[in-house]
């Protein structure tokens, strides 16, 4: 398909070499090209279809078509719809709160401010570490007995297994996980805002927080956009990091979509009920990030 | 003046609180890692460690999980590593040169890759994997690192060897070099430092990978670090936090250590991305 798409470009510019350059590109696309198609399209394809079925993780259990009762079956399903709820909530939190936080930080070292150097190397190290050394780590900082945090709050809250305080727990350690790439992102977004945009705006008699409402944040909107939008995906999507602070626990209250989707498929085996719950998800974060964009770009307009 | 000054502090002290919730998770690990049992075990928690000790350290080494698992890790992300460069340099190549439908593709591929969920491609790969007999070792999961390492260490490589000028490899083959003549002796070279970050990129996301690992390796006998970092503690509670702490301060050592290296040229590939997104 890619290289049906190629030739026709080629053989317009240089007809006598373009046989020669097509089959090349295929060569050196070739290596690349055959474990994408069967390790990542390939299976995608074939989870979109197994939707449909209902397949179980056994290797001799027969599959048929279901057709859509898998959908129907979800509809129906009150774990998945409080699974789905508890989803939204931490990503949409964890996304703002991220870019609140990271743009106040990027503001900060986008200033003349000493300690900026270190600042901004400490905020690129949650970006490095393995998302389970991160899990573990904020595991000891929220232990009841042997935790830094109820020692110096001086509380007694087991954080990551209280009912209520649980989800929010969790969130805190989702933003700061992800600063390090909004925060680099806002940052250099900063950098290209002209100076004199800014200085222009100064001498009208503008001041700072005016020149940041209509300088500077009009001027960061693409690239605000962008990250939030990524920030959004990523959030949804997140597994690791709640496996390791909770499992989804306590009784089901960090169980993120695609932790309760894990449970389905590798724990009871309910292979096609499992793609079905990733197909639901698929279409929600596109319908989200469709609705989101069009209506910035309707904004901008 | 009076309220320039003020300001001027309010940023120090905002500047301030930001350093704090980046450090204070990252000192507790460090702290947790420099106490004794008997410390742990004592209901006052502190910030500095009583009697500090490398004991843990030591712990961890003595661990037969850990010490294994780190090795198999490390074969891991050293081989997919090195198969990832290996099969994108000349995709990598020709994206950059021959422009076109193709890159709109690779591209729109990229993105389509960060939308759908993993869990959609888990399971029908995982049935890929037991067909040929690949669950539960490591080259299993090798592939799967190196195919969801690939569109990323793709869209990196073209972008250097983009950057070396085409007038340049034409101009040796004018010269009398031959096509792959010209490659080796005046684009390779120039491809070393792209190449070097592309390696230690995909090395930090296997290294760090856990979904997949979790999936595709179901016995602990072959199981990587990350894996068996999170069923390290038992039973035994708060007596084994110190090592736990110790063996995690170790498992991030190689990723910081790389990520120092690539940071810069992370920085501009997500900002490129991001504006173009």
């Amino acid at each position: 398909m890619t290289l049906t798409a190629a030739r026709p470009a080629g053989t317009r510019r240089r007809p006598a070499q373009s046989g020669a350059r097509a089959r090349e590109t295929f060569l050196l696309l070739l290596p690349a090209l055959v474990p994408v198609l069967v390790l990542s399209v390939g299976p995608l394809v074939y989870g979109i279809l197994l939707a449909f079925t209902d397949a179980r993780s056994g290797r001799n259990t027969e599959t048929s078509f279901v057709g859509l009762a898998n959908f129907a079956d979800l509809l129906a399903d009150g774990d998945f719809w409080e699974s789905f709820r508890i989803g939204m909530v931490w990503a949409v939190s964890v996304t703002v709160l991220q870019f609140l936080a990271s743009l106040g930080l990027a503001l900060l070292l986008n200033q003349d401010l000493r300690l900026r150097g270190f600042a901004r190397v400490l905020a690129l190290v949650p970006w490095a570490m393995p998302p389970v050394v991160i899990g573990l780590m904020w595991r000891l900082v929220y232990h009841p007995d042997a935790g830094i945090l109820n020692a110096v709050l001086g509380t007694d809250v087991d954080w990551l297994n209280d009912f209520s305080v649980a989800l929010p727990a969790v969130i805190v350690v989702g933003i700061w996980m992800g600063m390090p790439q909004t925060t680099v992102v806002l940052l250099a977004g900063l950098q290209n805002v002209p100076k004199e945009l800014h200085e222009a705006a100064g001498v009208d008699g503008a001041g700072v927080w005016r020149r940041f409402w209509s300088v500077t944040l009009p001027q960061l909107r693409p690239v605000i956009v962008a990250i939030t939008s990524l920030d959004f995906v990523w959030n949804i999507n997140q597994f690791s990091l709640v496996y390791v602070l909770t499992q989804g626990g306590p009784g089901g209250r960090t169980r993120l979509p695609m932790l309760f989707a894990y449970e389905e498929a590798f724990r009871y085996g309910f292979f096609g009920y499992a793609a079905t719950l990733g197909v639901a998800i698929t279409i929600v974060v596109l319908a989200v990030l469709g609705l989101y964009l069009w209506r910035q770009m309707r904004e901008a307009d | 003046m009076r309220g320039r000054t003020v300001r001027t502090a309010l940023k120090y002290l905002a500047l301030l609180g930001y350093v704090v919730f980046l450090a204070f998770p990252l000192a507790w690990l460090l702290s947790t890692a420099l106490k004794t049992p008997q410390e742990m075990a004592s209901l006052d928690p502190t910030w500095i460690p009583r009697h500090p000790t490398l004991a843990n350290f030591a712990d961890a080494f003595d661990e037969q999980d850990i010490v294994g698992s780190a090795a198999r890790s490390l074969v891991v992300a050293l081989a997919s590593a090195v198969i990832t460069v290996v099969v994108a340099l000349p995709a990598a190549y020709a994206l950059a040169r021959y422009r076109g439908a193709l890159n709109k593709i690779a591209i729109g591929w990229v993105l389509v890759s960060q939308v759908f969920p993993v869990i959609l491609i888990i399971i029908p790969l995982f049935m890929v994997l037991r067909g040929l007999d690949l669950v539960n070792t490591l080259p299993g999961l090798m592939l799967v690192h190196v195919t969801f390492t690939l569109p990323f260490a793709l869209w990196m490589l073209q972008g250097y060897v983009r950057a070396v000028p085409r007038e340049l490899e034409e101009a040796a083959a004018v010269d009398g070099a031959g096509r792959l003549r010209a490659l080796a002796a005046v684009v390779a070279p120039l491809l070393v430092p792209g190449v070097v970050a592309t390696l230690l990129f995909a090395f930090i996301s296997s290294w760090n990978e856990f979904l997949f690992a979790l999936v595709v390796l179901k016995d602990p006998e072959v199981a990587t670090l990350p894996l068996t970092l999170v069923k390290f503690t038992g039973p035994e509670g708060v007596v084994r936090l110190g090592p736990l702490a110790a063996a995690s301060l170790l498992a991030t050592i190689p990723s910081l250590a790389f990520f120092a290296v690539i940071q810069r040229r992370l920085r501009s590939g997500l900002m490129a991305g991001a504006v173009k997104g």
